[in-house]
């Protein structure tokens, strides 16, 4: 979008009158630091970054960006990986880092109501004298902020258990494009009229600003255990997966990682990992004494049955912090072994996934590119990091070549091209491959009905119908379409 | 058997058309919910013969099936797989299809432990109000892909689309499960719950009446007992019996047909409402009540109100009262455009819940 400079120096002014000094964002070296999100291939500056501390501001700053027809683009801690923070050129960035306080904690109706800023790991350390937490623990869980995990409706290592964002917060306020503030859900088990609450949620700032969450809190459990079992084969380690689902036990974490995924963390984190094993798995069980020696006997049964190699059980807290730091930490570790990595975070149903590692390997001897595989088992999420180097020309591109043609796979086995970590601007191409013209026109039916003039955070998440089509004429015409057979239009 | 029945064309063929003739449509299912919110009038569309399961393995917690699939079809599957809607969605006829279930979005006693319908709800196919057929969300548990389309079609009682097709989470049936039962004073009873809510006891369903707290416990055995012990009460004989006819309504309270029967839904903590207190029945650990009542509509909805709850007339029609609680004026109007975003030739389901759109 091209704008002329009058309209800045206007907006500049208008701020001025909404926020101090300090508050507003101008200079170049200060635009730097919010130039991306987590997802830093892709850089842009703003015209301003704005850094509001009440919402009275940010209604002020909205209606004042929609007067004007300025792009908005909300920020939390900004640790998102798909650039849904980029910001736009011609734009503001609105940062909701200073809404930073946790306003209230409810021990008998178990919940709290924070402002979007609050880091999601310092919910749960505020509540855990009272024996509670926050369940949805993304791996940024130390950085990132609850107004973003809405935004991108974050997951985590336990969130087959316990759910998703969109699982555990009840109520939000939200800014919408002309100013109004709207409150959306309660601290009722339902609300009357549309779950706006859920359509909210995961929708990367498009719809509206989140200025208040109120999240659900759970109850701590009184015991918990780890296992850790090692694979010869990548296969047994997926069939070992199903088969604890299908007895009936659901872990509340239940993570894979294959041979090169593991020597990177185990080098990085000295966690304990085999490094022969093809794959490991990590089991968390969680419940009462009683429950969890009784699932621990259980799920060793089966590991067994399903040639695990070692089955380890650990001893104590410590050892257990330490087998999850290892994975929790794996892109840092493979960071360390790769100049780059690319983050995929496609999902699939479960029983595809050795098909699909082995598509993977295939891939990465196309593309003769690396690949690390960590993997959400319990939940399908694949987080394949495709190793690079961003200093050789024409690696990031193959880099992301070969990530498509994954999430393409992901696809097709009928999984999703993004689990948890969002559209942004990464994943548009590929949301062409998910979503035929049927979806897409409804996506952008809902856009126009809370954003008619697309202000908020535009040309994120949502493709157009044009830039589909193009994508889809232009594969085809280099005849490299990666699946030909999947319907398009 | 679950006959393998794809109509999609048909259905598809008439939404077109009702587009074309600017044709208000009335999307029925099995017509065991017909009681519930507004009447419309449009020409019905019958879904029910649109049936299959279009995928089921246990080991993904998962089931894809048509929407005119029965609940009690899926609930026998379900169970000979060990398997269950978590959400115990209520049954109230033999005709109860899966479809009905997300329109309505209504679930069962264990609601406030298990999660929601739409907290089970993975995807949904639709016949767009562009009168296409799209997918959205999927059979995976994570999927951030796009708006949550699947989950706002969960309650929307038919107004945003027609359900062609839906996936559920689904989970694995506890091991053990014992009821107890406490004659309890409301007051005494209602603080229990509130102290079991804060504690890892496996309830798993509440329900208050007559006097008597009932408390379902689901889970491994050992934990089970050893909260019978913690809890004390009498177990209660036949206790499937008494949460099913709880679930489907054929509980004896729900048998008066006099007066209305409202449903009121607050915060957990909100203390019993003494003068609604006489023809009630209270479940979901205090924040669903039940109550018959002739008492003006503007009366019940501000005692709602001051509890901060909501009230909706869940059976029996008040003549110029619409069944469903009365939206905020901004949040109104938010609805309002969303319904004419997703349905722009008004065909789907008009005033179904909310008079006029």
């Amino acid at each position: 979008m091209k704008t002329s400079a009058a309209p800045h120096n206007l907006l500049f002014q208008q701020l001025a009158d909404i926020l101090p000094q300090d508050a507003i964002l101008t200079a170049k070296e200060d635009l730097h630091p919010y130039e991306c999100d987590g997802l830093t291939a892709y850089r842009h500056l703003p015209l301003a970054v704005v850094l509001p501390t009440t919402t009275e501001q940010v209604q002020l700053i909205v209606k004042t960006c929609s007067r004007l027809k300025i792009p908005v683009v909300a920020r939390g801690a900004g640790t998102g990986l798909s650039g849904g923070a980029l910001p736009h050129e011609g734009g503001i960035v609105l940062s909701l880092a200073r809404f930073k306080q946790i306003m209230e904690i409810d021990t008998v109706n178990l919940h709290a109501r924070v402002q979007p800023g609050v880091r999601n790991l310092a919910i749960s350390q505020a509540v855990d004298h009272l024996g509670l937490f926050y369940a949805p623990d993304p791996s940024s869980q130390i950085a990132c902020s609850i107004g973003g995990n809405v935004a991108e409706n974050s997951g985590g290592v336990h969130c087959l258990k316990y759910g998703l964002t969109v699982h555990n917060i009840l109520e939000i306020k939200v800014v919408t494009i002309d100013g109004e503030l709207l409150i959306i859900g309660n601290d009722r088990l339902d609300t009357p009229g549309y779950d706006l609450l859920a359509l909210m949620t995961g929708s990367e700032g498009m719809l509206g600003i989140v200025v208040e969450v109120l999240v659900k809190l759970t109850v701590k459990p009184e015991t918990v255990q780890v296992l850790m079992a090692d694979f010869a084969m990548v296969n047994d380690a997926g069939d070992a997966v199903a088969a604890i689902i299908s007895k009936g036990i659901i872990p509340a974490g239940l993570e894979m990682m294959d041979n090169p995924a593991l020597r990177a963390a185990e080098d990085f984190i000295h966690a304990g990992y085999p490094i022969d094993a093809n794959a490991i798995l990590l089991c968390e069980l969680d419940g009462t004494e009683d429950e969890v020696s009784e699932q621990v006997a259980r799920v060793s049964a089966i590991l067994k049955e399903y040639r695990a190699g070692t089955i380890h059980i650990a001893k104590t807290a410590a050892e257990r912090a330490r087998l999850w730091a290892g994975r929790k930490a794996a892109f840092p570790a493979v960071g360390r072994i790769s100049p780059d990595y690319y983050c995929m975070d496609g999902t699939i149903p479960r029983k595809h996934l050795a098909h699909v590692l082995q598509k993977i390997n295939d891939f990465s001897q196309t593309y003769a590119l690396g690949v690390a595989n960590v993997f959400h088992a319990g939940d399908g999420n694949l987080h394949p990091l495709i190793l690079y180097d961003a200093n050789r020309p024409g690696e990031l591109e193959k880099a992301e070549r070969f990530g498509a043609d994954i999430l393409a796979l992901c696809v097709k086995v009928g999984g999703s091209i993004t689990g948890e970590h969002g559209v942004g601007h990464e994943k548009l191409d590929s949301m062409c491959v998910q979503f035929g013209e049927a979806e897409l026109e409804v996506f952008h039916a809902v856009k126009r009905a809370f954003d008619p003039d697309e202000l908020l955070n535009p040309g994120k998440a949502v493709p157009t119908l044009h830039r589909c089509a193009e994508l889809g004429a232009m594969h085809v015409h280099h005849g490299q379409l990666s699946h030909p057979e999947l319907p398009r239009f | 058997m679950i006959a393998d029945n794809d109509i999609t064309s048909t259905l598809q063929e008439k939404v077109v058309a009702a587009i074309a003739d600017q044709q208000p449509l009335n999307i029925m299912g099995g017509g065991s919910k017909a009681f519930y919110g507004n009447t419309t009038t449009g020409i019905p569309v019958q879904v029910a013969p649109h049936t299959g399961i279009i995928a089921y393995e246990p080991s993904e917690l998962c089931i894809t099936a048509r929407a005119g699939t029965r609940l009690q079809d899926i609930e026998a599957l379900l169970a000979a797989n060990g398997q269950m809607l978590a959400f115990e969605p209520p049954c109230f006829s033999p005709d109860s299809t899966i479809g009905g279930v997300v329109a309505s979005g209504l679930a069962g006693p264990a609601r406030p432990w298990s999660g929601s319908v739409r907290d089970h709800v993975l995807g949904v196919k639709l016949i767009t109000g562009y009168g296409k057929v799209a997918s959205f969300g999927g059979q995976v548990m994570k999927n951030v892909a796009g708006y949550d389309i699947s989950r706002l079609i969960t309650g929307s009682m038919g107004t945003l689309g027609l359900i062609l097709e839906v996936s559920l989470k689904v989970m694995p049936r506890p091991a053990t499960e014992l009821t107890l039962t406490l004659d309890l004073p409301s007051q005494e009873a209602f603080e229990l719950v509130t102290t079991m809510r804060n504690s890892t006891l496996p309830l798993s369903a509440t329900c208050y009446f007559d006097g008597c707290l009932y408390l379902r416990l689901s889970g491994v055995a050992s934990h089970v007992v050893a909260s019978h012990r913690k809890i004390g009460g009498e177990p209660l004989n036949n206790p499937d019996q008494f949460w099913e006819a709880l679930r489907n309504q054929t509980h004896e309270f729900f048998q008066q047909y006099d007066r209305p029967l409202w449903r009121l839904s607050f915060p957990s903590s909100a203390n019993v409402i003494s003068r609604l207190e006489g023809n009630s029945l209270i479940e979901w650990g205090g924040s669903q009540r039940w109550v018959y009542t002739n008492i003006p509509v503007n009366l019940i909805r501000n005692i709602a109100h001051k509890g901060e709850g909501h009230a909706t007339v869940y059976r029996g029609s008040l003549p110029g009262v619409n069944p469903f609680h009365p939206l905020q004026p901004n949040m109104l109007s938010v609805q309002q455009r969303l319904k004419q975003a997703m349905d722009p030739h008004s065909i789907f389901n008009i005033g179904r819940m909310y008079k006029d759109w």
